[in-house]
């Protein structure tokens, strides 16, 4: 086992490589000069150059690159101009907030979605069936800054039972002191129930939001895999057998169409932890996503370097544990270098 | 069924909630009073006005938080709102001030200290400005403005008397002494922190206030919040009445809004005129607005390339422009218009003030004829970045300039791109906003219309007998002719008007709404947010 995961780590090796290149050379081809926009307003030509010169822009290609490399082998990531701050500093302190987001969607959504989904399988063309796809239908196709927008509108705004979309903590709450970054965990920790209270309040809409967004395919795949299970030969030998229906759908069935399942829970994490700027951008969250995407409106390379860098990171180590996860689900699953 | 019921229960644990969110406050009401939650679209890049490409949130950190020696006293304009006085300087960390010929003389206040406890000095002051005019980009710029651009001229006299030698006469010296950037620094500090590399310590007080002034920066979460505590030592005027004030980035507008009405925000800065209009209406909320000073919105067009090197051409296009139509459905009735003035040469020194052209659309096919230019096709461009109120602004425009045969595409260019395009100056027309801090005509021609040929002159507009208009109000302000100031103004603006490089089309507003309890506040022309003189309750 530890064998084929260094295996596979080292597979990653050429990939992150390309990563490197190809963001570096992308974030230089972008239209828009940082100089030009950094020189800020008034600038003049010398000052525009000035300010290239500072940035290390007058260099060529290639010795930027090489300095680049240098850089990120001493696990810098080089500073970001728009927040001022090394960007290894701010996406350690953005990824987390990003990530205890999306994993509660995740949970709140595979919570419902599962269920829902094994329910229109097992009755299907009922009205759960139907209920299931209206769900799907309505969660994946309302966008999730109407969504967002929405609840925030109707519990926020008019019936006042959600708190303030202020981002992670109310203004006069104060931040747990940070252990793994994830206030829910941290204020547990160290016993502030008073924080915790106020970060558990923050999530809600956003989590919520995310949950209806990330349900559909969750719901629907769940529902998909679970037929093609329940029709197989062996299902109708457990029934035949006289196994009561429980036993059935859960330990037989759910278990053969949970691979499908847990490819889709991997796509829709790593879909969701990058992608969901808009639900950050509603709830003034201070995510990784909106800080690539305000980066990239800014022509401010080092932090979509970065962003690029840590997703890719993050999508192999989340592919790997994927493959794992099907060994443990399904033993006849190789895992191969 | 399934998903309602999740709501229900979710909706039940938020209200859970927030039934017990009034112990929080009550147990807190207090520190609440005296703090401010102030909420706006973006936040600072950096806290210090001398960093590389500082943005404009990041100067209103500067200008709470460093004194200046002096500064603008406040008036009460017609409207009854607040604004900074233009015309008169009152004293921040300088107790006396003493123009002379060729040099300006500061007295420090005696007990003036930096945050840390450390005596404010002339050496500081004389480092301070020294950085000013040597750390490159916007602050050099800037600071040249005012004719400060060399250390040699800076002359900390004793440990109390600080002199600036003028390199020569310029009315705007005085003015630009005043403005954010001749911040004063603690300089035994920063010389502590200062690095081979980096010897002004721009890296420090990138994340670290180092000043003298009401407030220090306790917390700063780029893109998150900025927290202010107030400096309890201040002397540079009467200690605020706030005692924290909490910045949060909010960037959905909707967001912005709904926390003002719901009451949970004191403060949403810069409002866009929709929301100004809306909330204004429903009478909730204070809200204020003053005109932008020295600023105007535009139509730009580059007089180097045909077609709109053709002069009649630019002015049919300034009499075909639907003025009023933009005024109503883009700012939403709240602007100040710049059109249909009595006639395009002027008779009063006021800027911005009204051209002579309104939208005629007869004079307009008549100009287009006598021009003798054919069918023309280009493009109009703008900043996304200001899609509010530029995209609406730039379809109007094509549509009413479609009738006068001159078709149009339209070209929207990134924020960041935009700076970069307009240095190109390859733009052939363009919607565009610019304002000068200090407000004096001759310096929104000096940046727009002179032979500098600055990035801001996006027209690339040269002529040598503007030039001479410009040099010789800048001359006659400086040793103070009236009258030939006076007729060189009135030139420069009716000679603009007539060649007609930019068509002036409104002067914006800035908009902030407020809780009734807040009071205080007041216009810069900065246009950032002075926490000094707001009260609360």
């Amino acid at each position: 086992m530890l064998a084929t995961i260094g295996k596979r780590l080292l597979t990653v090796i050429p990939t992150l490589i390309g990563v490197v290149i190809v963001t570096f050379l992308l974030t230089r081809v972008l239209p828009g000069d940082p100089a030009v926009y950094f020189a800020g307003p008034a600038a003049t030509p010398d000052s525009i150059a000035e300010i290239r010169k500072g940035l290390g822009l007058d260099k060529p290609l290639p010795e930027q690159f090489i300095r680049y490399v240098g850089d990120l082998a001493h696990g810098n990531f080089g500073n970001s101009l728009s927040t001022g701050r090394p960007v290894a500093t701010e996406i350690a302190s953005r990824l987390p907030a990003s990530a205890e987001l999306t994993l509660l969607g995740l949970i709140v959504s595979l919570a419902i979605a599962v269920p829902l989904g094994i329910l229109a399988a097992v009755k299907q063309g009922s009205w759960i069936d139907h209920t299931c796809r209206v769900v799907a239908t309505a969660g994946v196709s309302l966008p999730v800054f109407f969504t967002g927008l929405l609840l925030v509108y109707a519990f926020y705004f008019q019936l006042g039972w959600a708190p303030a979309p202020l981002g992670r903590l109310d203004a006069f709450a104060s931040a747990p002191p940070n252990i793994t970054g994830l206030y829910l965990i941290d204020s547990l920790v160290t016993g502030q129930f008073e924080t915790f209270r106020s970060a558990l309040s923050q999530l809600i809409l956003p989590v919520v939001t995310l949950a209806i967004f990330s349900l559909a395919p969750i719901a629907r795949m769940t529902r998909a895999s679970m037929l093609a299970v329940l029709a197989s030969e062996f299902v109708r030998t457990a029934r035949a057998s006289g196994l009561d229906t429980r036993t059935v759908i859960i330990t037989y069935a759910f278990r053969n169409a949970m691979l499908p399942v847990v490819t889709t829970l991997g796509m829709v994490f790593s879909f969701l932890l990058g992608a969901n700027v808009l639900v950050e951008k509603v709830f003034a969250w201070p995510g990784i996503g909106s800080y690539a995407v305000e980066a990239l409106l800014q022509s401010d390379f080092a932090p979509v370097q970065g962003f690029v860098l840590t997703m890719a990171v993050l999508y192999v180590a989340l592919n790997l544990v994927i493959d794992i996860l099907y060994r443990v689900i399904d033993p006849r699953v190789r895992l191969e270098g | 069924m399934k998903r309602r019921d999740f709501l229900k229960s979710a909706t039940a644990l938020a209200a859970g909630t927030a039934i017990s969110t009034p112990a929080i406050f009550s147990a807190e009401a207090q520190s609440r009073k005296e703090t401010l939650l102030l909420v706006s679209e973006s936040g600072p890049n950096n806290l210090d006005i001398h960093g590389v490409g500082t943005n404009r949130p990041g100067y209103e950190a500067s200008w709470n938080c460093y004194d200046r020696l002096i500064t603008h006293a406040t008036k009460t304009l017609p409207d009854g709102t607040l604004s900074y006085d233009r015309d008169k300087f009152v004293p921040e960390l300088a107790e006396d001030m003493n123009v002379g010929d060729m040099s300006v003389t500061f007295k420090l206040k005696k007990g003036a200290k930096f945050q840390d406890g450390t005596p404010v000095t002339a050496k500081d002051v004389k480092w301070s400005f020294d950085r000013a005019v040597s750390v490159g980009g916007f602050p050099v710029v800037q600071m040249k403005a005012g004719s400060l651009e060399k250390p040699e001229q800076f002359v900390a006299v004793d440990d109390n008397t600080f002199r600036v030698d003028f390199l020569k006469k310029n009315r705007l010296t005085i003015p630009d002494l005043a403005v954010i950037v001749p911040g004063i620094y603690n300089s035994g500090l920063l010389k502590s922190k200062a690095t081979e590399k980096d010897k002004w310590a721009l890296e420090y007080t990138k994340s670290n206030t180092a000043g003298s002034g009401a407030y220090k920066v306790t917390s700063w979460k780029p893109g998150v919040e900025v927290v202010y505590e107030r400096n309890d030592a201040w002397i540079g005027g009467k200690l605020p009445e706030l005692k924290k004030v909490i910045w949060r980035t909010i960037p959905s507008g909707g967001n912005r809004r709904a926390l003002m009405e719901r009451g949970d925000a004191d403060i949403s800065f810069d409002l866009p005129a929709k929301d100004f209009v809306e909330m204004k209406k429903e009478g909730k909320l204070k809200l204020v607005s003053n005109t932008i000073g020295n600023g105007m919105y535009s139509l730009e067009l580059n007089v180097k390339n045909p077609p709109f090197n053709n002069e009649k051409v630019r002015q049919a296009i300034a009499y075909a422009l639907p003025y009023q139509k933009i005024i109503d459905a883009a700012m939403f009735g709240h602007a100040k218009p710049l059109f249909g003035g009595p006639s395009n040469s002027v008779s009063t020194i006021d800027w911005p003030q009204a051209t002579g052209y309104k939208t005629d659309l007869a004079m307009a096919k008549k100009l287009m004829a006598e021009s003798g230019a054919g069918p023309i096709e280009s493009t109009i461009s703008f900043d996304l970045g200001d899609a509010v109120n530029s995209e609406p602004m730039a379809v109007l425009i094509q549509e009413a300039l479609g009738q006068i045969g001159i078709k149009l595409a339209i070209n929207k260019v990134p924020g960041a791109n935009w700076r970069s395009e307009m240095a190109k100056k390859s733009m052939p027309m363009m919607v565009n906003f610019f304002s000068g801090w200090l407000d004096y005509p001759e310096y929104f021609f000096f940046w727009c219309y002179s032979k500098l040929n600055a990035v801001f002159n996006t027209p690339s507009y040269v002529d040598p007998a503007m030039d001479a208009f410009i040099d010789g109000a800048y001359a006659a302000a400086a040793i103070g002719d009236k009258e030939k100031y006076a007729t060189d103004v009135k030139g420069f603006i009716s000679k603009a008007y007539t060649d007609v490089p930019r068509v002036p089309i409104f002067q914006p507003y800035l908009n902030v709404a407020m809780q009734k309890n807040i009071s205080g506040y007041q216009y810069w022309f900065h246009r950032q947010v002075d926490y000094r003189k707001l009260v609360k309750g």
